[in-house]
């Protein structure tokens, strides 16, 4: 493999993974909070891409009205999921919560396909993603560098608020002892919803990049960036924010080189992720940044 | 107790015997859909039963069913296409050479499926039992994942997408049917059994278990091991009966439907998983109207093909909010109990008037 093309390849990883990443932060805002593996994550991330498919379509918004409009629209869906369907079920056991979980994701999965149909519908590039440009011989989707910086600008924003303001004390607070923090008198559900919107707005970014890489949009289509994102999320050491953006950014380039490097795997691309994951729970279970143990 | 017991070896027996003649019935007087039915019924129980052995029994939340089933599936109908088959089906690349020139009967295929679902299930329980809880659920999901993505891409023994094509239609009621029996018999022995209690221990408390001398490593790689053995020969009925198999059949939604049906019986309840199967196989059928076409006066509602899912994902989530312990809870069924409530049992036990 020529430099040019390893550099290409890395673009690509970088890219990929950043997007890995930025699903990832839910899944590991939300585990981290209520021990909750979101198995409808990935599904959340697909209802914000036909929301701004529909922004485009129907309403004929320019890209960044349809792209504010999907996100408002997906943290309300992420709010309103954790108050109907994981609310009635947060004292139940824990394995009760995750097949509810399994139960809205498939919800999610089925209500597109019948509203919307099974067949994909394509995603249009906005004019400022689409620019393609060369650098001593390499093309580069102007997505690409986007991808990467909208990840890490938004890691900031949550870094801060997650440790710069009161909410932020709040969640972290949650996160270590629920019971005590109520009694300190945070009103604990509202802080979990938050959560839930953060982790949406983020899966809503990310949802709306993937449509961008892979211009279209399908029922299913958030399955596989979901089951990746919390690959990532574990890698990376789960209820680790920072983690999972850096998860994200080893998987996506692992992904892309182990292909690169070894064409005829190619087929197998899908599994990788969860070879890793299987890897790492083995041999290291607290992922690449993680201090806690998962039980 | 003691003549407790042979009466009820012999109520089993009878009903068994009651079954077998209900079904003879079936074979003499039923449409081919409704036997069609009848058999699906009975493989999702034999799957159900085994699944809830190891998520409701040993309370080790896994995923794992797509993968077992598939490689029983895959397993079985490899031994029983001839080679002439094989050849002729494999057109992007040719089988391997020991597959491409066996063939055995069906029964042995089965054995062979179970023996080979049972290994990977052994093997696999190795990385999977070191993590607990949702990790586990997302370990097996991951496998059922890897094993599909082998059956896509390793085209010299699978196919690949193409899947397998042609299968002789084997699966009758005799088989499925005895082979759910057969599965019920064993895994309710086997839950009755000190190594059944063993397994309910770890289930409650891990710890607890191995400080009373409970090896529990050993025991959940036991009851994953089994649950694969009888996945795998359920696997290899279910391609039997439908004759055709691609790596598309077997993805998560598989487990999904297993899942909905022991957690409607009741995790933890052999009887519960029975009942759930053949509430989810026969009322997955009415439940065909949502997606016809509907006339209500005047009005035309189209049918909505894929409604059956979302009012499935519903009844999920409705029973984990509302219903937690489904319809059984972890209660059994069995003869003491069936007898002690009806008015015939107590005048056989000399208690009625």
């Amino acid at each position: 493999m020529d430099f040019q093309l390893f550099i290409q390849q890395i673009i690509n990883g970088v890219s990929l993974g950043a997007l890995y990443g930025l699903i990832a932060v839910g899944y590991t805002m939300v585990y981290g909070i209520i021990r909750l593996i979101n198995f409808a994550h990935g599904d959340i991330v697909m209802m914000s891409c036909y929301f701004a498919f529909f922004g485009f379509v129907m309403f004929n918004l320019p890209w960044w009205g349809a792209f504010l409009g999907a996100t408002a629209l997906t943290t309300l869906l992420g709010v309103l999921i954790d108050r109907g369907a994981y609310r009635p079920v947060r004292n139940a056991p824990r394995i009760s919560a995750l097949i509810t979980a399994i139960g809205v994701s498939f919800l999610l999965e089925n209500f597109a396909l019948v509203v919307w149909g099974g067949r994909p519908k394509a995603f249009v590039r906005p004019e400022i993603f689409a620019h393609v440009f060369s650098l001593g011989g390499v093309h580069i989707l102007s997505l690409s560098i986007w991808t990467p910086a909208i990840t890490i600008l938004l890691l900031l924003g949550m870094l801060y608020i997650i440790h710069r303001t009161r909410v932020g004390l709040a969640m972290r607070s949650v996160s270590r002892d629920m019971e005590t923090t109520r009694l300190m008198g945070v009103n604990v559900n509202r802080i979990i919803s938050l959560t839930f919107a953060l982790g949406s707005a983020m899966a809503a970014a990310g949802g709306m990049m993937w449509a961008m890489k892979y211009p279209q949009v399908n029922p299913f289509l958030g399955v596989i960036p979901g089951l990746k994102a919390f690959v990532a999320a574990v890698l990376g050491g789960i209820g680790n924010v920072v983690g999972a953006v850096v998860g994200g950014f080893v998987l996506g380039v692992a992904e892309i080189l182990l292909v690169a490097v070894a064409p005829g795997l190619s087929g197998y691309r899908d599994a990788i992720a969860f070879i890793i994951l299987i890897g790492i729970l083995v041999f290291r279970p607290t992922g690449i940044m993680g201090q806690r143990l998962p039980e | 107790m003691q003549d407790h017991r042979i009466r009820n070896e012999l109520l089993t027996l009878a009903g068994a015997g009651v079954l077998f003649f209900l079904l003879y019935l079936s074979t003499q007087y039923v449409s081919d859909y409704q036997i069609r039915l009848l058999n699906n019924a009975a493989i999702f129980i034999t799957l159900a039963v085994t699944y809830n052995l190891i998520n409701g029994i040993t309370g080790q939340f896994s995923l794992e069913p797509n993968a077992f089933v598939a490689i029983g599936a895959y397993t079985s109908a490899l031994l029983t296409l001839s080679p002439a088959e094989k050849e002729i089906s494999f057109i992007i690349e040719p089988i391997i050479w020991p597959l491409s020139v066996i063939q055995v009967p069906f029964f042995w295929s089965l054995v062979a499926a179970g023996i080979v679902t049972a290994f990977f299930g052994f093997l696999m329980g190795f990385p999977v039992f070191r993590v607990r809880g949702d990790y586990l659920a997302i370990v097996t999901l991951g496998f059922g994942e890897v094993v599909r993505a082998v059956a896509n891409n390793l085209q010299p023994i699978t196919n690949g997408p193409l899947g397998l094509k042609a299968l002789h239609n084997y699966t009758n009621l005799w088989w499925s049917w005895g082979f759910a029996t057969i599965t019920l018999l064993f895994i309710g022995r086997l839950v009755a059994s000190s190594y059944g209690l063993a397994m309910k221990a770890v289930r409650e408390d891990e710890v607890a278990a191995e400080a009373m001398g409970v090896n529990a490593f050993r025991t959940k790689l036991l009851a994953f091991t089994t649950s694969a053995f009888f996945e795998g020969v359920a696997g290899g009925l279910l391609a039997h009966l439908i004759t055709t198999i691609s790596p598309s059949l077997f993805t998560f939604f598989l487990t999904f439907n297993l899942l909905i049906i022991i957690v409607a019986g009741g995790l933890g309840s052999t009887t519960g998983a029975v009942i759930g199967a053949l509430l989810f196989s026969f009322g997955g059928e009415w439940l065909r109207v949502v997606e016809e076409p509907m006339t209500v006066g005047s009005l035309q509602i189209p049918g909505i093909p894929g409604m059956r899912m979302v009012v499935f994902s519903i009844i999920l989530i409705f029973l984990m909010i509302f219903a937690r312990n489904g319809i059984m809870g972890r209660r059994e069924f069995s003869w003491d109990w069936l007898l002690g409530r009806s008015r015939l049992g107590r005048l056989i036990q000399g208690k009625g008037r």
